[in-house]
């Protein structure tokens, strides 16, 4: 079928941002714009002793200045993070936090006072006389010092710097099999900070409608229906009928856009407050420094084998840094690191406990991945360790411990169970098409130039497809359709995705499918996109919805050709009358259905069908990456010459769409691995890797095409068999690129390189080395 | 101050503070938001357009440098029925995904068609190495750069 479900349709999308109409917040003008800059702490821990806005405020062109004070007489409530209850252990602290701070600040860039004046120049012009007074406090920011106890309590009254910690597994099980075990592997794997970088900064515009007592927001939001319950009921106290949330186009969101922040707050209070619509465009060091960060973890490991290779235990130990002040999402890569540490492995026995601490920095929260590429990079360089302490080949030692497709459920030693998948034969294949076999060749001609050459494998899986999703379909008179849509697609192509689902479940045109999606007031309720769930959980509901709009049609149709419903079959796109040529397409049904007289009550109004698919347990994409380096022991340099990626996503709905989904993780996973590294200066807390000069983005010209390949183990955790799609690339590549970094440095013995494997680390650790 | 330019082919005068960057004015003035703010400094390439052909970042460039001198911006390149090779290239091959780097890079790109009707993998690579894109990781838009160059070549 053209345009159906498995054909690779280029996107409806396109055309607008070809043309560069696509519409960004930051794209919307209104009449009577007022412009909001936050004024921001330039320290890591102080007292602030006093806030002087008066000479700001005489500034012409300044309407109003507000500070944490205003904030709380004004009665506005804070934000929290949810913090998942069945993997506590022990209690809870937080400091939920204002959008406005007040009394201290916990970590450079908290925001102290939000300006608002006729123009942005204004209002940072106002921003710089403001005089605040600070008493400096010693700062915690580095999480190897945090996580041994030696530096400041970043929240007086507390007696360590630990929020909350996480655990799963059985110790004792654990201990057992580290008694009887011939080989123990022990490592301390550092996982670095890194920041998201949408290339659309976040930007929100808050208005106030004092007729109506309604508020509209506009963020780069990928979740505005939760943003709106968020914010109308802990932060307003209002009903969530007076606020409406806009994500129009959304400049890549990646995690760090999924969850509402303390600016979209400030510019719906100032509306209010000063009757005039209030845009806040955050600057691109601005981002570096308020942006959600992610990763940042260390975690102490030990992995026990039997004589012959068998993993019979492991022990992980993991400090998380989340930041001054717990984000609404801070909870969640804690959860997914915890819970996935079995990874695609056969463990018997396993314990994990993640500590999770406050340090004096911005808020972590998830990114691309979110827990799930830093228990993938533990388990694949414990198995390249563990190649080198046990003297098995890489590839062996993991066919000796995968779990097989025969054993599949597979019930993990943590939380999950497996439905699917064929680890080996993705790993073999994998193998294959990085030609392993002739890598010995192929270093021999990199050594012949000088330069040392590696190869590294990473097999990996991940959870998807969290939450229940709601799906509508709407015919309208005409008979073209409406998805309204409770994810929402900020570049992934839903509105291609759904088109090509809604046309082969129907029979209707490709073309007649439109998109309803990031409007709080069309679309009652959804969970917006997180977690690689809009195709698996929306386009499951998106089914159900299918089903709900057949079952109605059947009912039309029996009445329109005279007979039950129980005769009426429906085949791509037709209603028919078994055994007989009577029938009636699906678009004249809706038309009909239309009807605005003489038409029974029972068969409604209009042709409409909504589906709500939960999805239990998600489903878990997984793969095989192999990455092949070139190393100049010279200058340190890395040069990515090959990168293989075998992936199990289930069924394939847009192969084309899904090509671009993995390079993109694939890119962002290698930009952690070599290039990217959120840096805080050890002592006084300022973020030193706070612009595009400092903080190195992967570019076009470091990377090579990648080798991508499909290998489809359909789930049966829904009824289109596909599995999560959009983070199995950053999961997979950290390890699989470190790994062959290590591998190409073994031979000068170097055992160990930390993200990001920079030019200075290698060279570095080469020099010691030698 | 004062400013005429060509902007799309079209003769555009505005009156404005003489800080304002030629990004501000297409955005702000004129109501041409293909171009984008993504950093404001020059290092991302999103706000880039044509400036009597050649590409630059529009943040850093003042307005009043602009006086007499003829700007291209997305918005000037095709429309729905007729797109530049470009264009139609990277809509074949799904190149862009959230689109907010995709004015400044087909941009990046025409210049070096341009100049270069041939042009190598590398030699695509290093044109459009100023322009940063966190959604894609450049296969395809290297691959729809190629694309379009030889489809420029065999239908000139």
């Amino acid at each position: 079928m053209k345009n159906g479900v498995g054909q690779p349709v280029t996107r409806k999308e396109d055309p607008k941002f070809l043309m560069g109409r696509g519409r960004y917040v930051d794209d919307i003008d209104l009449p009577d714009l007022a412009y909001g800059f936050v004024l921001r702490s330039i320290h890591a821990n102080a007292k602030i002793r006093s806030i002087n806005t008066s000479e700001a405020k005489a500034l012409p062109g300044v309407i109003g200045i507000l500070t944490g004070d205003d904030y709380v007489s004004d009665g506005l409530g804070v934000i929290h993070a949810e913090i998942n209850p069945n993997l506590l252990k022990g209690e809870a602290i937080q400091y939920p936090h204002a959008a406005l701070v007040r009394e201290y600040v916990k970590c450079v860039g908290a925001p102290v006072a939000f300006v608002v004046a006729e123009t942005q120049s204004i209002a940072k012009d106002a921003a710089e006389i403001i005089e605040i007074d600070y008493e400096i406090l010693e700062s915690a920011t580095d999480l190897s010092k945090v996580r041994s106890g030696n530096t400041p309590i970043v929240w007086e009254g507390m007696k360590s710097n630990v929020s909350f910690t996480y655990g799963m597994g059985d110790a004792e099980k654990v201990a057992a099999a580290f008694s009887d075990s011939a080989h123990i592997v022990k490592s301390t794997v550092v996982n670095n900070r890194i920041t998201t970088n949408a290339m659309e900064p976040r930007c929100s515009i808050g208005i106030f409608e004092p007729g109506e007592e309604k508020f509209t927001l506009y963020s780069s939001n990928q979740r505005p229906n939760n943003a709106r319950q968020a914010i109308a009921n802990e932060i307003f106290e209002i009903s969530e009928a007076q606020l409406r949330v806009i994500s129009p186009d959304v400049g890549g969101g990646f995690g760090m856009k999924g969850s509402f922040y303390g600016e979209d707050v400030l510019v719906l209070w100032a509306a209010r407050k000063y009757s005039r619509p209030i845009k806040w465009n955050s600057e691109r060091s601005e981002s570096f420094v308020t942006d959600s960060h992610a990763r940042d973890v260390i975690s102490d490991c030990e992995m026990s084998f039997d004589a012959d290779g068998k993993v019979t235990g492991l022990r992980v130990h993991a400090d998380y840094n989340i930041g001054a002040y717990v984000a609404p999402g801070g909870s969640i890569s804690p959860m997914w690191f915890t819970l996935l540490l079995s990874g695609v492995y056969r463990i018997p026995a396993v314990e994990v406990v993640t500590r999770c601490h406050f340090t004096n920095t911005i808020s972590t929260a998830p990114y691309r991945g979110a827990g799930r590429p830093e228990s993938a990079f533990i388990l694949e360089r414990l198995m390249d360790m563990a190649s080198n302490q046990l003297n098995i080949d890489p590839i062996e030692i993991r066919r000796k411990n995968l779990i097989t497709s025969d054993e599949m459920p597979y019930q993990t030693a943590l939380m999950f169970s497996y439905d699917s998948g064929e680890f080996i034969e993705i790993m073999d294949e994998a193998v294959k098409e990085a030609n392993w076999s002739e890598f010995e060749e192929r270093k021999k001609e990199s050594e012949s130039k000088g330069k040392l050459r590696g190869i590294g494998l990473a097999c990996y899986l991940e959870g998807a497809a969290p939450f229940n999703e709601r799906m509508e379909i709407r015919f309208d008179s005409g008979g073209t359709v409406t998805v309204v849509a409770g994810t929402h697609s900020h570049g992934q192509g839903h509105e291609t995705i759904y088109s090509q689902m809604v046309s082969d479940f129907l029979g209707v045109p490709y073309e007649s499918v439109h998109l309803v999606q990031g409007d709080t007031d069309k679309v009652p309720m959804g969970r917006g996109t997180v977690g690689s769930r809009s195709i698996t959980v929306g386009g499951s509901a998106l089914r159900l919805a299918s089903d709900e709009v057949i079952e109605k049609g059947k009912k039309i149709a029996g009445h329109l050709l005279e007979v039950s419903p129980e005769d009426i079959e429906f085949n791509n796109g037709t209603f028919s009358v078994a055994g007989t040529d009577k029938s009636i397409d699906i678009t004249e049904i809706a038309k009909r259905s239309h009807t605005p007289v003489m038409w029974p009550g029972e068969l409604g109004m209009g042709l409409e069908g909504v589906g709500v698919f939960q999805s239990g347990p998600g489903n878990f994409p997984n793969g095989c990456q192999i990455a092949e380096v070139e190393v100049d022991a010279e200058t340190g340099k890395v040069t990515l010459e090959n990168m293989v990626i075998v992936g199990d996503v289930g069924t394939v709905i847009n192969p084309l769409l899904l090509g671009g989904q993995i390079h993109g993780g694939l890119t962002q996973g290698i930009g952690q691995a070599l290039f990217e590294d959120v840096v805080y200066e050890k002592n006084g807390g300022q973020l030193l890797s706070a612009s595009f000069q400092d903080y190195t983005m992967p570019r076009a010209d470091d990377l090579p095409f990648y080798d991508i390949t499909s290998h489809p183990v359909p789930t049966k955790q829904n009824p289109l068999g596909v599995k999560g799609a959009g983070e199995t690339g950053t999961v997979g590549a950290p390890p699989a690129v470190l790994n062959a970094v290590i591998n190409a440095l073994q031979s000068k013995g170097v055992t160990d390189i930390e993200m990001p494997a920079t030019p200075e680390k290698i060279w570095l650790a080469l020099r010691k080395a030698a | 101050m004062d400013v005429e330019l060509i902007i799309n082919g079209e003769e555009k005068t505005a009156s404005i503070p003489p800080e304002t960057t030629l990004l501000k004015l297409l955005r702000e003035e004129f109501y041409l938001t293909g171009a984008k703010t993504g950093c404001d400094v020059g290092d991302c390439g999103a706000c880039t357009v044509l400036v009597d052909g050649e590409a630059v970042n529009s943040c850093l460039m003042l307005a009043g440098q602009l006086q007499g001198r003829s700007v291209e911006t997305i918005e000037g390149l095709a429309n729905l029925e007729d797109f530049h090779p470009l264009q139609k290239n990277f809509e074949d091959l799904g190149s862009l995904q959230c689109g907010f780097c995709g004015p400044g890079m087909i941009l990046s790109a025409k210049q070096l068609l341009e100049e270069n009707p041939e042009p190598t993998k590398q030699e695509i690579q290093d044109a459009i190495a100023g322009n940063l894109c966190r959604c894609t990781g450049y296969t395809k838009i290297v691959e729809a750069v190629a694309d379009a160059a030889k489809e420029m070549r065999e239908e000139p």
